[in-house]
Order: C-alpha cells, then structure tokens, then sequence
C-alpha cells in the first residue's frame, strides 16, 4: 500500500517547481509590459524634443553646448555596467551570492559615476546661464536627459535595495525574480540612452 | 537505471533552459565588443566630421538601430524560440509600432505645418 512511491514525488515536486518558475516568469514578463508603457513615456518626450529642438530663443543651441568627448565618457560608464549587471545575473542564476553581491557593486558604481558626470553637466549649463526655463530647446533637452537620469537614480536605489536584501536572504527564487526585472530595467535604460546619445547629442553637434 | 538517466537528462534540459534565457558570459561579451564597436562608428563619425552630413546623419541611424537590436538580443535575451521569449518579442515589436507612429507622425505633421507657415 505504498500509494505515494519516490515516483509520484519526484512527479509532485517537479510539478511545484515547475509551478514556481511559471510565477517567476509572469511577473518578469508584467515587468516587461511595464516597461513597454515606458518606453511610450520616452517616446512622446523624443517626440517633444524633435519638434522643439529648434526653437532655441536666440540662445545657445546642441551644437554650442554639448562636448562629446564628456558623453563619450557617460556612454561607456553605462556600457560597462550594463555587462557588470550581466554578470551579477549569471552569478546570481548560479546561487553564488558573494559574486552576485560584487558584480551588483561594480554595477552601481558605474551608474553612479554616469548620474555624478550627469548632474555635473546640469550644474555647469546653469550655473553658465543655460538652464531649463531659458529657451523652448533647453526645457525639452532638460526633460528627456532628466527623465532618464531619474530612471537611472531609481535603478540605483532599487539596486542598493536588492543588494541588502541579497545579503540579509540570500539567493531565494522570489529574490533571484526581483534581481531579473531590475536587470531588464537596467538594460531598458541603456537602449533609451542610446537614442539620446544618437539623437539628442550627436545630431545636435553634428 | 533508466530513471536516473532520464533525470540526467532533464537536468541537462533544465540546465539547457537556463542557458538560453539568461545568456552566458560569451554572448554577453559578444554583446559588448559589438556594442563597443557601434558605439565608436557614430562618435568618431561626428567628431572627425569628415563625412558629409547627410552620410553622417544615415550612419548614426544605422549604427543606432543595429545596436538596439544587439542588445535585444545579447542583454535582454528576446527571441523567438521559448514561449516567453516570443511574447515578450511581440510585445516589443507592437510597442516599437506605436513608437514610430506616436514619434514619427508627429513629428511629420509638425515640421508640414512649420513649413506651411512659413510661405
């Protein structure tokens, strides 16, 4: 009378597993309709940036202000910590936590130094008489290059986040999950830079 | 015997899985050197300036587009073979659909009628 044999239990737990991965990949794929909605967002501010671009009030335009070589320098600290996170992933989906853990910091330092080379230059186009409210030209540039500098902020805190908790429980399904949808944010976020990169700065100075 | 091998087997599955959807340091380095390489084409482009522009300008299009489709691929992982790859591929693909219209029809309409003031 042995109904449930070793069998049946693999059976079960196979089930349960399999059960498990299902929630962990609707939540990454609601996370990815998520961030279609974004990139409506980013798009209609492209959309207001192209059609306002000229309208520089007889002040400065792209070509007076922006330097490339400084944005050169923003795109590859993105860059690289696009592959850091990609690695973090990798270490994480092999459970080990102390790589996951320093892959995830070199990661953040490299959004960080992207935010400080990004807020620096606001500061510098301000501090120079250039600010948001001066021309129709600058309030667009402002907004898009800000509103991407406000998702990378939220990643940042957001990975600062998953690391504590990646420390405090370690590597659990529902964390590695987590780790997957900020990973598809961090990436998102990089593909929009490369519209601004391309758009707003190189065809500006071009 | 055969138990344990097809369990071999379904690991090795599982394992096969894990590879494809979450990429490995290869196609993440391959992502990279590409992106790299993308990324110089349309800043040496501008910076030397010796292209004319409308060269210039078709060059930071393509080079653009290319490196969004690298890193759909190589860093997002969207593809066509898993059930999950395909819906968030076609998500995609209606998105960028909507993109185009909301982005280019705009500006279109925009830029006719500035035109249309002008004479």
């Amino acid at each position: 009378m042995s109904a449930i044999t070793p069998a049946t239990l693999h059976a079960l737990e196979d089930a349960h597993e399999h059960a498990d991965h299902d929630t962990g990949s609707n939540t990454v794929f609601g996370f990815w309709l998520y961030l279609m909605t974004d990139c409506l967002l980013f798009a209609s501010f492209f959309a207001t940036y192209a059609v306002l671009y000229m309208n520089t009030a007889g002040g400065v335009s792209g070509k007076d202000i922006f330097e490339l070589g400084f944005v050169a320098v923003e795109t590859a600290a993105l860059l690289l910590s696009s592959i850091t996170f990609g690695f973090a992933m990798i270490a994480a989906n092999k459970q080990k936590k102390s790589q996951t853990l320093s892959w995830l910091a070199v990661t953040f330092a490299f959004g960080a130094v992207f935010i400080g080379m990004e807020m620096y230059e606001f500061h510098h186009l301000i501090v120079h008489g250039h600010g948001p409210q001066h021309s129709a030209f600058l309030t667009s540039f402002f907004s898009l290059v800000g509103l991407h500098g406000m998702h990378v902020t939220a990643g940042l805190i957001w990975m600062t986040v998953m690391m504590i908790e990646v420390t405090r429980r370690g590597l659990k399904p529902q964390t590695v999950t987590r780790l997957s949808c900020l990973s598809l944010f961090w990436h998102f976020l990089d593909i929009v830079w490369i519209c601004v990169f391309t758009v707003v700065y190189l065809m500006g100075a071009m | 015997m055969s138990h344990s091998g097809s369990q071999a087997l379904a690991q090795m599955d599982v394992h096969e899985h894990e590879h494809d959807s979450h990429g490995s340091v290869k196609s993440y380095l391959i992502g990279f050197v590409l992106s790299v390489i993308l990324t110089a084409i349309p800043f040496a482009a501008v910076m030397s300036g010796s292209l004319s522009s409308s060269t210039t300008f078709w060059t930071l299009v393509t080079t653009a587009l290319v490196q969004i489709w690298v890193h759909l691929k190589y860093f997002l992982h969207l593809n066509f073979v898993t059930e999950e790859g395909k819906a968030s591929t076609l998500s995609f693909i209606f998105s960028a659909l909507i993109i185009v219209m909301v982005v280019g029809l705009s500006v279109w309409i925009i830029y006719e009628s500035n035109a249309m003031m002008m004479y």
